[in-house]
């Protein structure tokens, strides 16, 4: 897994509350078997004017003038300030597989959906929650942020936003760990665990 | 300590604990072509094998077609499709995985095939690349949907690490009045407490009205318990649940039976159990619903009116209320009943069961649907339902009243096959999601029971069961 340490980008913002996992990436790009290449399909629907279809040549589709990711000051922003309740909905990693491949490696917003937040940290993004209060000052800032993920700090021009992030998350994060490895340290454990396990639960 | 049925679920599975998160073992895992073949691909670049090969099932559900199959799966004619369901057959080949493929009459959703077959029972911790995973709670199941990577991450090890989740109890009393369904339940309790209300919570449903559920009805409930925000939602064992899991094949029988039911029988929450939160509702406040908007929080009684964005006086929801407005083509105001349909879907994980399709025939028997309706689908949830449901006519009843009659499959509710609205239709749809482009880009969902979806049918419009 690619590591998180610190990240100074622009960000951009997506003033929106409730960010379904079916805007992010729309099911019609699910079908593929690939981790890889859903960047060009995120947020499809709001992102360009025609219908998307596997397959099709996006640097040939007409774009969304007014969608934000298409305006040209956000351009290369690996953060992404969003609202309420991001990511609910389906369970699909094709998700942050899709913010991902766009180039967003950290998500600020107030909340996220429990499926989702856990399935950045599979892939090196950092969802980052802030207050109601900070999300406007930051939505109001123009400029570079640096997020530093060891001091647990969003810096806005001098201006520090602390955030929490649970410890063994973080240490993973930070390291790029690799989580079916870590777990398979403990396979004389499970072993372990097996053997009383279906004794008493005999029928399963 | 007294605990919930959460707790005690969690603690039976613990492998080892750490600070904040702890292994939790995984009975069974379910397993589908849409969120499992990045998982297969990194278990065979890792030279990985899979752990507890009985712990897994898997089925083809979201990209099937729901019309002929007698060509099998060489048969589907889109080529993106065919692949992902081929490789599924390939990747449990190759792993030795249990599937039940395309054209096996046990092929279904998989959060209707589990519980059908046995796979699912209570006390057993479930997880599958699917939100809908909620639904087996309904058995006293510790069951949550997860993303590919963990997909992978059970494969490779039969565990996944979780952190506690808070507990919620959500109580439900009284008697519902007639074609107030479990559905109606899921939704009116969603626009109570909104689509994060259960974020960060295992929801516990409990009380009368709960009780008086079917399996079937408690399902439907429990599917929509990730429609609220929570990964789990869970419902003690009773004698109805012991009643549903009895005789299915992967059910334990004679002196397992016996020994698994005196476990299954502790499995609810002690009377004294602590609740980080609790809310209570009355069945008879419950009428029929109908969602207006593009999230399942955004929902009405059936002969409730559009809101207004205007009146209302929070500017962040007045706001979603306008965006929500503007892309379902509806003008505030507006009664939901006199509000035409194009289309009409019976199905998905949350509504295609015996029980749902029971309903919706009794509402359409000698009826038939409206002349603006320009398709009606019934998909029952797996081909034994489908089967079921025939042995019972109710395919006849059906088709007699204009509606096609199809193959088990996700269909509809999420459009990955060729079931699929166009842009500007209306549709009734007993699914779980309502979503900008759910089931077609530019088209417009309306969740409702399997009742509604075909009373409105009859009418045209939506409409209550007359």
């Amino acid at each position: 897994m690619q590591k998180f340490t610190t990240l100074t980008s622009i960000s951009a913002p997506l003033d929106r509350a409730n960010i379904d996992t079916d805007a992010i990436i729309p099911k019609q790009f699910l079908k593929s078997i690939k981790r890889s290449g859903f960047g060009p399909n995120l947020f499809d629907e709001w992102r360009y004017l025609d219908h998307g279809e596997v397959g099709m040549d996006n640097t040939k589709r007409p774009l969304n003038k007014d969608f934000v990711l298409n305006q040209p000051e956000y351009q290369g922003a690996q953060i992404l300030l969003t609202r309420e309740n991001f990511g609910c909905g389906s369970s699909r990693e094709h998700a942050p597989w899709a913010l991902e491949d766009y180039g967003f490696k950290a998500i600020i917003a107030p909340s996220f959906a429990d499926i989702f937040y856990n399935n950045c940290f599979k892939n090196g993004i950092l969802p980052i929650v802030q207050s109601n209060d900070v999300m406007d000052e930051l939505f109001n800032f123009k400029g570079e942020i640096t997020i530093d993920l060891e001091s647990q700090s969003v810096d806005a021009n001098g201006k520090i936003y602390t955030f929490e992030v649970d410890a063994e998350r973080k240490r993973r994060l930070i390291n790029g760990l690799d989580d079916i490895g870590l777990t398979l340290q403990y396979a004389d454990d499970i072993k372990d665990f097996e053997k009383d396990y279906f004794k008493t639960y005999s029928w399963l | 300590m007294a605990q919930t049925l959460y707790d005690k679920l969690m603690a039976a599975h613990v492998v080892r604990e750490e600070a904040t998160t702890a292994l939790i073992y995984i009975d069974r895992q379910l397993i589908h072509e849409v969120t499992s073949p990045q998982a297969f691909e990194g278990l065979e670049i890792a030279g990985r094998k899979p752990w507890r090969l009985e712990a897994s099932l898997a089925v083809p559900d979201h990209n099937v077609p729901t019309t002929d199959r007698a060509s099998g799966v060489g048969g589907i004619e889109d080529p993106i499709s065919k692949l992902q369901i081929e490789t599924l057959d390939k990747n449990c080949e190759e792993f030795g995985i249990n599937e039940i493929q395309m054209n096996d009459i046990r092929q279904g959703i998989v959060h209707v095939v589990g519980p059908e077959q046995g796979a699912t029972l209570p006390g057993m911790s479930i997880v599958c690349g699917d939100s809908h995973t909620s639904t087996h709670g309904a058995l006293g199941a510790l069951a949550f949907g997860i993303g590919t990577s963990e997909v992978e991450h059970v494969l490779a090890t039969g565990c996944l690490w979780q952190s506690k989740s808070k507990n919620l109890k959500i109580e439900v009393n009284g008697e519902l009045n007639e074609f107030v369904s479990a559905k109606d339940v899921a939704l009116y309790i969603i626009g109570q407490i909104g689509t994060a209300g259960g974020t960060g919570y295992a929801i516990e449903f409990m009380g009368e009205t709960i009780r008086d559920l079917s399996i079937e009805g408690r399902m439907t409930l429990c599917n929509m318990a990730i429609e609220a925000g929570a990964r789990v939602g869970i419902i003690a064992v009773d004698d109805k649940t012991l009643d549903y899991v009895k005789g299915r094949p992967l059910a334990p029988s004679g002196s397992e039976w016996d020994k698994a039911i005196k476990y299954w029988n502790t499995l609810h929450s002690d009377a004294d159990a602590y609740f980080d939160k609790v809310i209570n509702f009355n069945a008879k406040d419950i009428n029929s619903q109908v969602t207006w908007g593009t999230s399942p929080e955004m929902v009405i009684g059936i002969d409730g009116i559009v809101p207004d964005p205007d009146k209302e006086a929070d500017p962040v929801k007045s706001e979603s209320i306008k965006n929500a407005l503007n892309y379902i083509h509806l003008k505030a105001n507006t009664p939901i009943n006199t509000v035409n349909i194009d289309k009409i879907f019976i199905g998905s994980c949350t509504n295609s069961r015996i029980e749902d399709l029971r309903v919706a025939a009794s509402v359409v028997k000698d009826k038939h649907i409206a002349d603006n309706i320009k398709l009606a689908l019934v998909v029952p949830g797996s081909g034994l339902i489908k089967k079921q449901a025939e042995d019972e006519g109710l395919d006849k009843i059906f088709t007699d009243a204009g509606f096609e009659w199809r193959e088990a499959g996700c269909s509809m509710c999420l459009a990955m096959n060729a079931d699929k609205l166009e842009p500007g239709e209306r549709c009734a749809s007993t699914s779980n999601r309502n979503f900008e482009g759910r089931q077609g880009q530019g088209s417009f969902t309306h969740l409702v029971s399997p009742a509604i979806a075909a009373s409105s049918a009859i009418a045209g419009h939506f409409s209550e069961v007359k």
